[in-house]
């Protein structure tokens, strides 16, 4: 297969070896080295795909990340929506197909590896232009840490795409050399295919780096495919380039119709003839580059179409080469369906087009200036100014830690660039204090001939009657002239309104090409300086970035680390279906064979009830808290009183927030005089022991307390039923677990084969219960030792559902579930956790504020539906009828909700918690609880609902 | 990201440190001897300048201390971090802030 628009030499490719491709079902022929872009062209395809909104052909009209034309999607080797053509590099088996706007997501999983680095550095270059590669030649030089970093496949910038020479050789040449000497020091790190994306606080800036998307099905797997570089940098080079400006008229979408410097790239770097036949619109020198190589190479150029009325000082070496040279002409139209055929020209001065005459072309290309790539000083809040003669927008101002240099500043000749490089980053080295290195020459560049003045026009008045209605700005958007015209008409005169109105700037490229012209027809439209309109804000990324790659290792299983307690695979082999408490997975319930969740809970609930039950509470949250000082610690931060808690015992207690509402509770050990172990629920330990912390160094730093977490060394395993203490005793012999040795509340130290092992007496389900503490170590075997002793009355593992449903019975509330910060101890019926005697706690003073007496506050009541069989929905809001048993009038007030609900097998019938205005006044009465459309009626009772003597726990 | 000076660390990425709202706003002495208005300006009110600001932060995935620090809410620019016991520096003791990215 041959490329009909390939130049027999030249260009940056591989032409010894071929790759195949396959486009819209199409197979083409390309080399390595291409982009699917210069594929395409070489094999004389300009059409991609059509526009999103209007259907119209669109083609490639770029080279590079600023083309608003060629969105591609990638259906093999990896599905990848909303590429361009013109950044794809080419490999083998490449299948893809235009797209009009829009892409969609792939259906299989992406199976590549992405990841992170972190990178610290004297002095980030952002581009490997002339203005970079001379730049972090310098640093390197004078020894400094040195990261480079450029988004094209190999380095040289605008170098790769023109005939510069450098030290009288092609330029080519001095890349070359300046890139090996890079490598040669070991401080400086140079990427390629990394785009710097987005510019922060304090020098840190975000680059990806795409390491293996131009290998396809090469890419080795053990490679990440792509990286995001998090550089923080002392000093910030940014050398980006600039983006080429079209001038806008009628017709200008159709493809064939191209950036002027983009003909020259395609030319020079990938060997490839975009047209036969070509039309030069230009409002400034730089486009005659354009006309002249592109005749050398052997393509017609019809004429150079020059919008200012002296032309050119190069017209005559056009005119020596026979190209025809329009002064004082624009091109007002274009003709052609799927590609240009003709450009219509006519004559322009003062601002008036004069008519129009046709010239055939298959290649229309367009220069109306350079904007300076400014995303990366503008998104670290530089401040822009507008520069008249450039038609653009440059750095307004110097930032301490990060220069602009090249072209990316406002300098478009080479020398220039190459000595600005230099100046910018040898300041900088100055002021981190890094010396310059003696030898720091640079190459020679030939003397720039000064350009014209360029002429600065952002569209040619429209006379092919559409008023502006087919003069794109965004491509990508369809957004024309006729559209600002609309949205300045409406009144907008904000060009972040007119940005929202006409969606320009918003796709994919995020208005590269679009931006300024925005800026420049509006200030126009509005009859005021281009610089009061200013620019839309440049917010990161620069070009699109992929989540896969900012979510780097951070997907799937280590998307958040995973906590599981040292029983987590016996709960795994016993079938347990697990939920997420926090980070931890902590088992639901334990099905039998054929049960669903509500079936094994009731059973779960019938043993520990009625026989014995066991649960992993290794969860729970555990504080280790020693000192002199920490019972006076407790005392200030529980409601009740710590420091009368004798040695060996333990307490239940509630913690509050100054503002009086309950955040946390949880049983206190006093281990020694000195030393307290204290719990918190799962959730709350982090937490606690936040808060703990900021009290003794913010407000009592006098306090000698020192506060860990022992949550993790200490597995937990409640026994819980009638039959808990023949269990307990049983594995226990040298313990004395009768009630009157071991009362409720209290704790014994024991030993098992030599070790340690912690006894409570606590109960959070209201029965018999006793609590077994291990190091996690001996977790499993101290766990199967209680199943073996309690294999006799049928002991049964039950998960947090039961556990729910059993302290729920017993009115227990769980802190975050019953509560929501707007609930006191006395809301939930704990007045008797309120010491009376303590002169201060964390909380006390706002328990005297009159609204905490309020009777009418919401208070913790338990709720029994009459009909004994509805299972209220947690959440639910709760009403009640007047007098004459009617609902008052809409809106209906809502009395408070359900917190809690559940199905109990000891009571029979579903019953729940709920936080109800004036609750406890109101135990006895009927409410109502919409559900699924209809009112339930539910009976108001106390919350404790089993055993309200506590006769079982205590036995 | 900025950076955040802690002082017993030096400076650290912005996600290790937690904030803790306005520094200087001791817990009363007597509580029960504040009226309810009171009590209520020191559970709840807390200024809300344009501009300096002086802060509590928490080094909390770091060393865990707690500081105090001057930063303006116009730039977000720390400009200075002092220890707790230290005295809320004077405006005339702070440099004039300039455009930074820098650390
Ligand atoms: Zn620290």
């Amino acid at each position: 297969m041959t490329s009909p628009f390939r130049t027999p030499d030249g260009g940056r490719i591989d032409r010894a070896t071929t790759v195949e491709i396959t486009f819209d079902g199409q197979t083409l022929p390309g080399h390595p080295g291409d982009t699917l872009a210069s594929a395409l062209l070489a094999n004389g395809r300009h059409q991609v795909a059509t526009s999103i909104k209007l259907g119209r052909p669109r083609g490639i009209a770029a080279a590079w990340a600023e083309d608003p034309g060629s969105l591609v999607q990638i259906e093999a080797p990896f599905p990848e929506p909303m590429l361009l053509a013109t950044t794809v590099e080419l490999y083998d088996g490449l299948v893809a197909h235009g797209l009009p706007g829009q892409g969609r997501l792939a259906e299989v999983p992406d199976s590549a590896r992405y990841d992170a680095v972190h990178h610290h550095v004297d002095v980030l270059v952002v581009g490997a232009g002339p203005a970079g590669l001379a730049a972090a030649l310098t640093a390197a030089r004078a020894g400094a840490r040195v990261a480079l970093v450029d988004e094209q496949s190999e380095a040289g910038g605008s170098l790769l795409s023109g005939t510069d020479r450098l030290d009288d050789a092609p330029a080519s040449q001095w890349v070359a050399a300046a890139v090996a000497e890079l490598a040669a020091h070991p401080e400086v790190l140079h990427l390629q295919r990394t785009t710097a994306f987005g510019s922060y606080d304090d020098g840190f800036v975000l680059a990806l780096e795409r390491r293996t998307d131009h290998l396809g099905t090469g890419a080795p797997r053990h490679v990440s495919r792509q990286r995001v570089w998090r550089i923080r940098a002392r000093s910030i080079v940014v050398a980006t380039g600039a983006h080429e400006r079209p001038v806008v008229f009628a017709d200008n979408d159709r493809p064939g119709i191209m950036l002027a410097g983009a003909a020259r790239t395609f030319l020079h770097r990938y060997g490839v003839l975009p047209g036969r036949e070509a039309v030069v619109f230009t409002t400034n020198d730089s486009a005659y580059d354009a006309a002249l190589d592109l005749h050398h190479a052997g393509v017609q150029v019809q004429a150079v179409v020059d919008a200012r009325p002296e032309g050119s000082p190069r017209r005559d070496e056009c005119e020596h080469a026979g190209i025809r040279v329009l002064s004082g002409a624009v091109v007002t139209g274009t003709q052609g369906v799927e590609r240009v055929t003709h450009a219509l020209v006519a004559p322009f001065a003062d601002g008036e087009v004069g008519a129009s005459s046709a010239i055939g072309c298959d290649l229309l290309l367009v220069s109306g200036g350079w904007n300076p790539a400014v995303h990366l000083f503008s998104q670290a809040r530089g401040r822009l100014r507008y520069d008249e003669t450039l038609g653009a927008f440059l750095p307004g101002e110097e930032l301490d830690g990060l220069a602009v240099t090249g072209s990316a500043a406002g300098g478009f000749d080479l020398a220039g660039c190459l000595a600005d490089g230099q100046r910018v980053v040898r300041a900088a080295l100055t002021a981190l204090a890094i010396p310059p290195a003696g030898e720091d020459p640079l190459p020679a560049a030939p003397e720039a001939v000064i350009p014209a003045a360029p002429l600065v026009l952002w569209r040619v008045p429209d006379t092919s009657g559409a008023e502006g209605s087919t003069s794109f700005v965004d491509l990508q958007r369809d957004a024309t002239v006729a559209d600002i015209a609309r949205a300045v008409g409406a009144g907008l005169r904000s060009l972040e309104h007119v940005k929202r109105f006409t969606t320009i700037g918003t796709a994919h490229d995020q208005g590269k090409t679009s931006g300024v012209l925005t800026s420049g027809i509006t200030a126009e439209l509005l009859g005021i300086p281009v610089q009061d309109t200013g620019t839309t804000t440049f917010r990161p990324p620069y070009t699109p970035v992929a989540f896969a790659a900012l979510a780097g290792r951070d997907r799937g299983r280590l998307f958040d680390p995973e906590r599981v307690t040292a029983l987590h695979q016996w709960h795994v082999a016993a079938g347990a279906v697990f939920e997420d408490v926090g980070q931890w997975k902590r088992p639901r319930y334990y099905p039998q064979p054929g049960e669903d969740m509500e079936a094994a809970v009731l059973r779960e609930c019938a043993a520990a009830r009625t026989g014995v039950g066991i649960i992993d509470g290794s969860t729970l949250g555990k504080i280790d808290v020693q000192g002199p000082d920490a019972a006076v610690l407790l005392d200030r931060l529980y409601t009740n009183l710590m420091s009368s808690l004798k040695v060996g015992s333990v307490r239940y207690g509630v913690m509050c927030g100054v503002d009086g509402m309950v955040i946390d509770d949880g049983t206190v050990f006093r281990l020694a005089e000195d030393r307290f172990l204290v719990l918190t629920t799962t959730g709350g330990a982090a937490k606690i022991l936040d808060w703990m912390e900021e009290w003794l160094q913010t407000e009592w730093p006098d306090l000698r307390v020192h506060c860990t977490s022992v949550t993790e060394q200490w597995a937990t395993f409640p026994v819980v039923g009638p039959r808990s203490r023949d269990v307990v005793g049983a594995v226990f012999p040298d313990v004395d677990v009768s009630a009157e040795a071991f009362p409720f509340m209290t704790w014994r130290d024991a030993t098992l084969d030599g070790v340690p092992v912690r006894l409570a007496r606590i109960s959070f389900s209201g029965e018999l219960a006793f609590e077994v503490y291990v190091n996690p170590w001996y977790a499993v075997a101290v766990w199967q030792r209680l199943l073996e002793a309690g294999r006799p009355y049928g002991i049964t593992p039950y998960g947090t559902e039961t556990m729910h449903v059993l302290r729920a019975e017993k009115g227990y509330p769980i802190i975050g579930q019953d509560t929501d910060g707007t609930v006191s101890p006395h809301d939930l019926g704990m007045a008797w956790a309120v010491s009376k005697k303590k002169p201060d706690f964390v909380g006390k003073r706002s328990f005297a504020r009159p609204a905490n007496a309020d009777p009418l506050r919401k208070q913790l009541v338990g709720l029994l539906p009459v009909d004994r069989e509805t299972v209220l929905p947690e959440g639910s809001q709760i009403v009640e009828f007047r007098a004459d048993g009617q609902l008052p009038p809409p809106p209906v007030p809502m009395l408070g909700h359900v917190t809690s609900s559940y199905r109990s097998a000891e009571l029979a019938r579903p019953f729940a918690l709920a936080l109800v205005r004036g609750g406890r006044e109101r135990i006895g009465d009927t409410v109502h609880v919409p559900v699924n459309g209809t009112l339930v009626p539910v009976e108001v009772t106390g919350s404790v609902l089993i055993d309200p003597e506590g006769a079982r726990r205590d036995g | 990201m900025q950076l955040i000076a802690c002082p017993w660390c030096g400076p650290r990425e912005e996600v290790e440190f937690s904030y803790g709202g306005q520094a200087h706003v001791p817990y009363p002495d007597s509580p029960a001897e504040l009226s309810d208005e009171q009590w209520a300006h020191y559970v709840f009110f807390r200024d809300n300048p344009k501009g300096r600001f002086a802060e509590r932060w928490n080094h909390s995935a770091g060393c865990r201390r707690w500081f105090n620090a001057i930063r303006d809410t116009t730039t977000y620019r720390f400009e200075r971090v002092y220890r707790l016991d230290d005295p809320k520096p004077l405006a005339t003791e702070l440099a004039s802030s300039r455009r930074s990215t820098a650390p």
